[in-house]
């Protein structure tokens, strides 16, 4: 091929590229700054989700700018494995007393805590089966993910 | 009605780049300042000189969230989620630590790190606020960028006073 036709190639090749990044960098723009998808499994969510999967949208906004309040569904980066990001109900802002059965499998003991600055206080909707603020306690608000607003 | 079309395209041009900055900036390296003295002499030495420095932050560790013991790294705080600091590792998921003014020792919880300051005289840092998790960090630093005489790559060292086994 002559060099005419190389370059003429080269230079599709390099618009078609470039096209496909900026597609690329689009869509995370939107996905962390706008809105995103997850798919929740698993019983601690239930009856509001069920066991073997929701498809919902989560929006990213109202985190960043600290509009998220009690009763929201959120998606959170779970403390225990910052690669795991779980769906969870908050249920208490910082400053917030809650009260809460510890274990209600097994007994019906109830403990008060104060939800210390910056923190957020957030439980599964079924507690017999879920891991959450009652078992590893207040998270930072900066793990927050998003808001889960439509399934 | 061509003044219209040029201001379009103008603003169109400067959209992408915006959104290709903040996708790299994101994902893979930015460059942020380093405010305070918490980690001199490592960063800002002279504190209240004219310049912060300034270090290159990759994001590319926060895919697998697997870090090093003295690793500095820049997180957001935990008791205000718009405040990001940045201080060192030096214990990781499962390490024993000795807390400073008192003979216990702590387990660092799994999926949490424990950050202090380079200079611990004068550093907000987890002897205060506990472990954080994992999940807080924004980034690992890894080289200086400004000011030139101090460019260069960071080590990787810890104090062995306070250290657990």
């Amino acid at each position: 091929m002559s060099f005419q036709q190389w370059s003429a190639l080269l230079k599709e090749g390099f618009n078609a590229t470039s096209f496909v990044a900026t597609y690329l960098c689009f869509l995370h723009v939107t996905n962390t700054y706008l809105f995103t998808h997850a798919w929740v499994y698993g019983p601690s969510m239930l009856p509001t989700f069920s066991v073997t999967g929701n498809l919902v949208l989560a929006e990213r906004v109202s985190t960043r700018l600290g509009k998220v309040g009690r009763g929201d569904v959120v998606l959170i980066r779970s403390p225990q494995n910052p690669r795991k990001v779980v769906t969870k109900r908050l249920v208490g802002m910082e400053g917030d007393t809650i009260t809460y059965v510890v274990d209600p499998k097994n007994s019906d003991r109830r403990e008060t805590i104060v939800v210390p600055k910056g923190h957020v206080w957030i439980e599964g909707d079924n507690i017999y089966a879920t891991s959450d603020s009652r078992k590893f306690g207040p998270v930072p608000y900066g793990l927050l993910h998003g808001r889960v607003f439509c399934k | 009605m061509g003044t219209q079309n040029f201001l379009w395209n103008v603003a169109k041009k400067y959209f992408t780049f915006g959104i290709i900055g903040l996708t790299i900036s994101d994902r893979y390296a930015s460059i942020l300042p380093v405010r305070g003295s918490s980690m001199s002499p490592t960063f800002n030495p002279h504190g209240g000189s004219l310049t912060d420095d300034y270090v290159l932050v990759e994001k590319l560790c926060l895919e697998k969230y697997k870090f090093s013991l003295g690793d500095v790294v820049v997180f957001r705080s935990p008791s205000d989620y718009k405040e990001k600091h940045i201080k060192r590792i030096t214990a990781l998921p499962g390490d024993w630590i000795r807390t400073p003014h008192s003979n216990d020792i702590l387990t660092i919880p799994e999926g949490h790190c424990w950050v202090v300051g380079d200079n611990s005289a004068s550093s907000l840092d987890s002897r205060s606020f506990g472990p954080i998790p994992l999940g807080l960090v924004q980034g690992r630093a890894t080289h200086i960028v400004w000011p030139p005489q101090r460019m260069g790559k960071l080590d990787r060292k810890i104090e062995l006073e306070g250290l657990g086994f």
